[in-house]
């Protein structure tokens, strides 16, 4: 199989983790759902550096980040899809 | 297929007290800091045997004071560890440390420096150390079964890899080798935040349950609500997590629990630096998750192996527990490579699976076992460093 761009741990994530390096803005991404071995494709919005997440669909500030089907954090800022989600739009909501 | 690993052997040192070591140090533990130089000229003067510095010793009182002591025993009487010469500012606490050990069987003996300064202590230290050398290297290896190693985690500079490889490569490892009678431990209390709920359900049942519950908001309460100012980015993730991608505590959290894999669970809580005493098993101690404070605290519980999944690079060693360094991120195996024991980018590529990265796992584990050094025991990397609980009287 083709090595994948992206991962994501949990058919209930709304972000994956771009897993190869120098990834840039337009790149038709293929990801990989690894719970079930299903496959995705995404246009990159962004140059995304290796291991950060990429939004699967679109997210509003305020919303709850999933992944491994976990809540990671809320948004406080807007991601299109492809988008990076990082620091400047996901915070905890722990302290 | 489970059953190949239930014949794995290795060759290990039984000590007296029926654990197995797989190393033979001839360690100079200092009791306080401030005989720390005379540990460090004994270990300079008589070759194999090794000086562990540290900061701390002097006026420590209380649940301090009692980890202070259950580190410096633990860390001596580690099956690492073939026999120890201890060195104290004065004879009280030296001979505590001393007896401590003794416990194991292991050669050990105690100086203190009052009443003799540094130079004589020096030289009737060396003596002895000597003799101890002499000892630990007619010591022969003997065929030791899966069942008597004690294998510890704990993950370092983080990042999203880590969550998707390199630590379910460890949780693969515990849920093959738990069942043959290992003994396992987590820890790094502050980072399962996010996770608690999870955490707190991987336990053996609702009793240790709770009580990992209370522990784990005991530090939420005392230290962190009491010592935060704002909120701990740039700690909790670090600034290398976040380089990484990791964005928040909850995900970071999420990954480092890949480390205890499917199908474990927790049989007991430690104290830091605490020996296991419910037999074979997972266990969670109380500790930071600070790398080299956490890898020196449950080498001081006893374990003779540790894993150590990174992302980014964490370059951590011990002076008595061999390191093992896992990392699935491959521009880490690319630019830090010295570092790196197993390379399990295989599974970002899809072109390993996590039960084949399992497999190379253990089979490092049982190398390291028989005498492979680790890249951060070739390195030099030595990081001996207590925990503190609060300010000296």
């Amino acid at each position: 199989m083709t090595a994948p761009h992206f991962l994501v741990h949990s058919p209930k994530d709304n972000v994956g983790v771009v897993v190869v390096e120098g990834l840039k803005a337009g790149t038709e991404m293929l990801g990989v759902i690894t719970e079930n071995d299903t496959t995705l494709h995404i246009t990159a919005k962004h140059d995304i550096p290796i291991g950060h997440k990429v939004a699967l669909g679109a997210l509003s500030a305020g919303e709850t980040v999933i992944k491994y089907g976990e809540d990671i954090g809320k948004m406080v800022g807007d991601a299109e899809t492809g988008g990076h989600v990082h620091v400047h739009n996901l915070k905890t909501k722990r302290w | 297929m489970a059953s190949q690993h239930a014949d794995l052997t290795f060759q290990g040192y039984r000590r007296d007290n029926g654990r197995v070591g797989v190393r033979n140090h001839v360690i100079i533990l200092p009791v306080d800091d401030i005989s720390n130089a005379a540990c460090e000229a004994v270990a300079g003067n008589i070759k194999g045997t090794l000086a562990l510095p540290h900061a701390y010793g002097r006026l420590q009182f209380g649940p301090d004071l009692d980890l202070h002591f259950r580190t410096m025993i633990g860390t001596g009487s580690n099956p690492n560890v073939a026999a120890v010469v201890v060195i104290g500012i004065e004879p009280g606490w030296t001979k505590r440390i001393v007896d401590g050990i003794a416990e194991t069987g292991k050669p050990v003996v105690g100086f203190s420096i009052e009443q003799n300064g540094d130079l004589k202590t020096i030289q009737d230290a060396s003596r002895k150390a000597k003799e101890f050398v002499h000892y630990a290297t007619e010591l022969q290896r003997e065929e030791c079964s899966i069942s008597e190693l004690w294998v510890s985690t704990k993950c370092g500079e983080s990042d999203t890899t880590t969550g998707l490889g390199s630590c379910p490569t460890v949780g693969n490892m515990y849920d093959k080798l738990m069942p043959y009678g290992i003994h396992g431990v987590f820890g790094e209390t502050s980072e399962i935040t996010g996770a608690e709920h999870i955490c707190k359900s991987r336990a053996a049942n609702e009793n240790v349950g709770e009580r990992w519950f209370q522990m784990w908001s005991a530090y939420q309460d005392e230290v962190i609500e009491a010592n935060k100012v704002d909120d701990l980015s740039e700690s909790q993730p670090t600034k290398g997590n976040i380089e990484g991608g990791l964005t928040t505590i909850e995900e970071k959290a999420l990954g480092n629990l890949e480390k205890i894999g499917r199908t474990c669970s927790y049989i007991d809580i430690l104290e830091p630096a605490q020996r296991p005493a419910a037999g074979p098993g997972l266990y969670f101690m109380d500790t930071s998750s600070a790398a080299a404070e956490c890898v020196t605290l449950m080498a001081a519980g006893g374990f003779v192996v540790h894993t150590f999944p990174t992302g980014q690079g964490n370059v951590v060693g011990n002076p008595i527990l061999p390191v093992i360094k896992i990392s699935a991120n491959p521009r880490t195996v690319r630019t830090m490579s010295e570092h790196i024991d197993v390379d399990v980018s295989g599974i970002l590529r899809r072109d390993m699976t996590i039960d084949q990265a399992g497999d190379a796992l253990i089979d490092m584990i049982v190398r390291t076992a028989n005498g492979r050094n680790t890249a951060a025991e070739t390195l030099g990397h030595r990081e001996f460093v207590m925990t503190k609980l609060y300010r000296s009287a």
